[in-house]
């Protein structure tokens, strides 16, 4: 394995590239997500989305946030070469959702609210929630790993270049049309 | 932000290596060795330790306290002195001119300087009571995974430094990399592959 904190830089491009298919995704493809966990009902754009074009000499940082907020201006960022480094999601199943925000650099998850029992009232009952409220963090992480499986799979696949890149830059380029 | 929050941080990791011998006592064993030191009477501006996730300010790891389920739950604590540089300014000009009238010079040496320096901070770290910071930590030894409820930097490097030395064995952090390396099941030529990747533009 190569040296970790070389390879953190090295590759944080594949976490700002993750993020802008699951993007893609939530708009293109909910099918991946049920296949990853068939509870999944739906997963969403939550209310922030941090973006960032390195094209250029300097590092173009672009933040929408807000429950309303459109993301007609973070669709205009990605036609103009950049990508998604934080997005903030919802995964939701039949009865319950799971909010968070997740950051390509380091896939850290923030602002995670899980489904679960209201806090334990006396000694006998903090094991059960701890152990309930465990499995519910465990239902997100390996739904990311899934995905973030997937994804890898397909990122050094021939597919990638042929398929997947393509189909990104026309929905990229149907943004500007929309 | 820990597991009782409505809002949590994760940085997850996997744990590299398992133990020989029953899990529970060397676990209790690494906690105890470990365990935050109380440092409100020393001149030492900072410490950090495990603590129990139930008493963060009474460690104690007797019998399976940290034990829930298949679950190991328990904290970093890490504690720390700020001294306010407007005391440590003030301290060590008071005590700058009592060496002074002491020694009938109008200066100080760099080095007497810097020595100064350091007898007042230390002197005021004794006086200055610490801030603890509490991380919760929750260890599924049978799937080799910790979740840790702080994604800042200077908690998961202590975190990981202080589980090597804790349990000998190394916290390996999950990020792109390491997700694709040890989690995506890569064959050794897909790994090839992974290694040689660059960056793709969607922009047309």
């Amino acid at each position: 394995m190569l040296d970790l904190s070389v390879a953190y830089n090295r590759y944080r491009f594949l976490g700002d590239e993750f993020l802008t298919w699951l993007w893609y995704l939530v708009e293109n493809g909910q099918d991946a997500f049920r296949s990853a966990d068939p509870d999944c009902m739906a997963l969403e754009i939550g209310n922030r989305v941090v973006l960032e074009n390195r094209k250029g000499k300097s590092i173009e940082r672009i933040t929408i946030k807000g429950d309303d907020a459109g993301l007609e201006e973070g669709k205009m960022a990605l036609k103009k070469g950049a990508l998604v480094t934080e997005l903030a999601l919802v995964f939701k199943t039949g009865d319950h959702e799971w909010q968070f925000s997740i950051k390509g650099e380091s896939l850290n998850l923030s602002s995670l609210k899980v489904p679960g029992p209201a806090l334990p009232q006396s000694p006998e009952e903090m094991e059960p929630f701890l152990l309930d409220k465990t499995q519910q963090f465990y239902k997100l992480i390996d739904f990311i790993k899934k995905m973030y499986k997937s994804f890898i799979k397909i990122r050094i696949s021939s597919g990638w270049s042929s398929k997947t890149t393509p189909a990104i830059k026309k929905w990229v380029k149907m943004v500007e049309a929309a | 932000m820990g597991i009782l929050s409505s809002a949590v941080s994760i940085t997850h990791y996997l744990v590299e290596g398992k133990f020989e011998g029953t899990v529970t006592e060397i676990v209790a064993k690494g906690l105890k060795k470990n365990a935050i030191p109380e440092i409100d009477e020393d001149a030492v501006e900072k410490a950090a330790g495990w603590t129990s996730f139930e008493t963060p300010f009474q460690p104690k790891f007797e019998g399976s306290s940290f034990v829930f389920g298949n679950l190991f739950i328990f904290s970093l604590r890490i504690d720390r002195k700020s001294i306010p540089a407007k005391l440590l300014k003030k301290h060590l000009t008071l005590e700058t001119s009592k060496r002074l009238a002491k020694t009938s010079r109008r200066f100080l040496a760099k080095d007497e300087k810097q020595a100064l320096k350091d007898k007042v901070t230390a002197d005021l770290a004794v006086r200055v009571p610490s801030t603890p910071s509490v991380y919760d930590l929750l260890w599924d030894y049978e799937n080799s995974s910790v979740c840790f409820f702080s994604n800042l930097r200077s908690a998961n490097e202590e975190l990981e430094t202080l589980f090597k030395r804790s349990f000998n064995l190394s916290l390996i952090r999950i990020f792109p990399y390491t997700a694709a390396d040890l989690q995506a099941e890569l064959t050794d030529q897909e790994r090839d592959v992974l290694l040689g990747l660059s960056p793709t533009h969607f922009s047309n």
